[in-house]
């Protein structure tokens, strides 16, 4: 079965984000003075193709820690779903 | 004979013959190793230089880590050879494990290009045994991710073990505890910032990196 695989990389609460910042001091010039907190991250899309949900989220980890994301300074977060037979991915 | 130096080349690494012409200059039998060899042959030292190594994609020297030459380089390292990585090359050291720790972006987003001031903080590594602990080397960064980050084990283990290679005098890029160059648990592999080699002739507008350079083509002295 394939499974797309969402992956969602972000720096760790803790880690300086001055992308994050800059974004944070750039909205109020534009009249959004609600806003706090921004953090950049990056977004990862893959299909890959497994027996099963479970074993592809547990592949997806697998990259993750050895490839996707940098666990000294990054968290990720991966959303999997099956891919509809007989639709393109 | 002459100390034999691999200089160590990915696709986008630019600071390579900058390394082999200033190592060469001192008597250093320095070349280049293109990051798809996989036999370092008979090398005294490696360096892993500055530059975008793979385009720096997904994370700064996160992909040079599975070229082929970097199996070599680690075991290298694991046998106690000497391995610098400078800049880029330090960023690729963190992600290969070889070094702890990770480079970030810098505080405040710039580019930093500039002379910064370096002090020694131990000589009991294969590129300061020829430098004075406590000296102030002016040498240039050149730089988005030097933003050196552990966590609070690493660094407090980085402390105990007199493993902080250099720190910055005035921290341009907001480095943790001031770090601009560390080395392994060994000693034998370290990563730093600052570029030495470009601070390698008084016409370049600084000689302070020759000693670091004259350190790494004298292995034979390097203190156990």
């Amino acid at each position: 079965m394939a499974f797309v695989a969402h992956i969602d990389v972000s720096l760790k609460a803790g880690i300086l984000d001055p992308q994050g910042g800059e974004i944070e001091r750039a909205l109020p010039a534009l009249g959004y003075s609600n806003v706090s907190d921004v953090r950049v991250g990056k977004t990862i899309r893959l299909v890959v193709d497994a027996p099963d949900a479970a074993g592809a989220e547990a592949q997806v980890v697998e990259m993750c820690d050895r490839l996707l994301a940098n666990p000294v300074i990054e968290s990720y977060s991966v959303d999997l779903e099956p891919v509809a037979t007989g639709s393109s991915v | 004979m002459s100390t034999r130096v691999g200089v160590v080349v990915f696709p986008g690494t630019n600071c390579e013959l900058d390394m082999v012409r200033s190592l060469g200059a001192l008597g250093g039998d320095a070349r280049t190793v293109w990051h798809g060899e996989s036999d370092l042959g008979d090398l005294d030292a490696v360096v892993i230089p500055g530059g975008f190594a793979h385009g720096d994609y997904l994370r700064t020297g996160a992909i040079a880590r599975f070229s082929p030459v970097m199996e070599s380089v680690s075991a290298f390292a694991a046998a106690g050879g000497p391995v610098v990585g400078i800049c880029n090359g330090f960023q690729v050291l963190t992600e290969a494990g070889l070094l702890p720790g990770a480079l970030g972006k810098n505080e405040h987003l710039r580019f930093i290009c500039r002379d910064v001031d370096l002090r020694v903080e131990t000589t009991t590594t294969p590129l300061t045994h020829r430098a004075q602990v406590g000296s102030v080397l002016r040498i240039p960064v050149n730089h988005f991710e030097g933003n050196y980050v552990c966590d609070e084990r690493t660094l407090a283990e980085l402390r105990d073990q007199d493993r902080v290679v250099f720190r910055y005098v005035d921290n341009p890029n907001g480095s943790l505890d001031d770090i601009a160059g560390i080395c392994s648990e060994g000693r034998n592999v370290v990563g730093l910032m600052p570029h030495p080699e470009r601070a390698s002739d008084a016409i370049l507008g600084s000689a302070d990196g020759v000693p670091l350079l004259e350190s790494l083509l004298t292995p034979a002295s390097v203190p156990a």
